[in-house]
């Protein structure tokens, strides 16, 4: 569904970030993006959605060159991909509700949306979403009033009420407590299972990965150096990504976490 | 691997690096600058025969705030003040309407380079120009009056108000506008949603202390014959009113106050 060919981003400043990446990710997958600080994690996903322009190559949803896409079609195409944010990204001074209906944005005009009378289906969708993720009661706060892992369920559901094909998700649970981070995980590949949603997932943390997806794409220098189930990445894998250090510990801890796979399931 | 060693460091003293390191340089520096201030303090002629002179003047100016007069110029000192609390309100709505399409222009980070460049000018000609100057010049154009006053005060609004929306806009969060924006929002919707809910308090903050800024200003602009209460203020002083003079101040303190009190609540509420 989403096929990245040779998909290359070199900033201004000479830096290689994306060399030729190509990928391809079925529909319905969920795949983690793993890789050290400056490897182009972030940049990729920002390349599909053309938050950061990309120097060359193609990314194909559904047959559709987004690199090409002028700026009305880039606009159309941007509603089919749904974006989580590190740190939520939630406009703080806007309720929870006005930043779950804001994914609607691509879809309704300005008027309705600048007086805020979204259509009635929008709605309903936005508070059953809110209420799949237990934040039902807290429609009319400011989204400042929410503790992290309250804001980046908002977050979610402001991508999916886009109802998206595919969803991009940069480092959803970079600044929450471990407990959270799981929840949050098991959140989102929960509910791109109940849609058939395709999923790329930045992620730092190498064990959360192992334990909720089914492929793992591992990135050095712009560069896919592992792409494979997560029982692939041995200590030798995990070097030729994150480079020499002790990873016998970061494995172990997911043949414990055993049982958190299965509850995943 | 450095040639620093621990050993070397133990026991000396630490202080913070000077933040001109070359001592000739930064004791010149200092020599210099406070040879510049004996030299222009010392510039500064003094006629303290004149100044002995004017104390009187100056302490029955003052002894008039004691004994204002609200009461002989009563219908001058309301139509003035009227006149400026309508050339106020209106030069206010008028340029914050205009400031806030050119603040958005003028910000870095949205607008693209031409429009970027045009409305900086607009800015930076709108600041160069004091309120004073550009009084005098637009009652050449339009006569005596508040029609001048003001569209002075709409000017130095825009000037004002766009170049702090511009700089609130720069040092925004650039994540929660990029969210907006990923979701395939429209130019305008990404304002009114990314935007437009960052700079919200700020912007109203700005609008009311304008507000604040243009009725002193309109008491000035009146000086150059450009209407409301400072032709008044005027008049009171050409004719040694000093009493009336003070019914007019004490007036235009009393309504700064209030609109700076009023100021204070609306911020602490738009947060």
């Amino acid at each position: 569904m989403l096929q990245l060919k040779k998909l290359t981003k070199t900033y201004k400043t000479g830096d290689q970030a994306l060399k030729a990446i190509d990928l391809e990710v079925p529909k319905g997958q969920v795949l983690a993006l793993i890789g050290p600080s400056g490897a182009g994690k972030s940049t990729m996903i920002r390349c599909i959605n053309r938050l950061v322009e990309p120097t060359s190559g193609e990314a194909l949803l559904d047959g559709v060159d987004l690199v090409k896409l002028g700026a009305t079609g880039l606009r159309k195409t941007r509603r089919e991909m749904g974006m989580i944010f590190q740190e939520y990204a939630l406009v703080e001074r806007l309720t929870v509700m006005e930043n779950v209906l804001s994914g609607r944005l691509g879809f309704v005009g300005f008027w309705r949306s600048f007086l805020r009378r979204f259509p009635q289906s929008d709605v309903d969708e936005a508070f059953r979403l809110l209420d799949r993720v237990g934040l039902l009661h807290m429609a009319d706060k400011r989204a400042d009033e929410l503790s992290g892992g309250q804001r980046q369920r908002v977050g979610i559901c402001r991508a999916l009420i886009q109802n998206p094909k595919l969803l991009l998700v940069d480092e959803p649970t970079a600044s929450l407590d471990p407990k959270t981070s799981r929840q949050i995980m098991r959140l989102i590949t929960e509910l791109c299972r109940e849609r058939g949603l395709a999923a790329i997932i930045n992620i730092h943390d190498v064990a959360l990965a192992q334990m909720f997806v089914p492929r793992v794409v591992g990135l050095r220098f712009g560069e896919i150096v592992f792409d494979g189930p997560p029982n692939g990445l041995t200590p030798g894998k995990l070097t030729e990504i994150y480079g020499e250090e002790d990873w016998e510990a970061t494995i172990e801890a997911v043949d414990d976490n055993g049982n958190e796979i299965e509850a995943a399931q | 691997m450095s040639d620093i060693q621990l050993e070397d460091k133990l026991g000396t003293s630490w202080r913070k690096p000077h933040f001109i390191t070359n001592p000739a340089l930064r004791w010149a520096v200092i020599a210099g600058f406070v040879a510049y201030m004996i030299a222009a303090v010392m510039t500064i002629e003094v006629d303290w025969g004149r100044v002995y002179e004017g104390l009187d003047r100056g302490w029955a100016f003052i002894l008039a705030f004691t004994s204002p007069d609200f009461v002989s110029r009563a219908s001058d000192i309301w139509a003035g003040l009227l006149e400026s609390i309508v050339m106020t309100v209106a030069a206010s709505v008028v340029g914050i309407l205009i400031s806030i399409p050119i603040g958005l222009g003028a910000a870095r980070n949205i607008a693209p380079l031409p429009v970027y460049v045009a409305c900086r000018g607009i800015v930076a000609i709108s600041r160069a120009l004091q309120e004073i100057i550009v009084a005098i010049l637009l009652v050449a154009i339009f006569g005596f009056g508040p029609l001048a006053g003001f569209l002075t005060l709409s000017f130095a609004t825009i000037g004002f108000l766009s170049k702090l929306l511009a700089e609130d806009i720069e040092s925004m969060d650039r994540v929660q506008a990029e969210a907006i924006r990923a979701s395939g929002a429209r130019w305008m919707q990404w304002i009114n949603y990314g935007v437009q809910p960052q700079v919200m308090p700020r912007l109203v903050g700005l609008s009311i202390y304008r507000i604040d800024i243009n009725f002193r200003e309109s008491a000035i602009l009146g000086l150059v014959g450009a209407g409301g209460i400072g032709a008044t203020l005027n008049t009171a002083f050409d004719r040694y009113e000093y009493d009336t003079a003070a019914a007019i101040l004490i007036m235009i303190i009393g309504i700064v106050m209030a609109l700076e009190y009023v100021s204070g609540i609306v911020r602490a509420r738009v947060q």
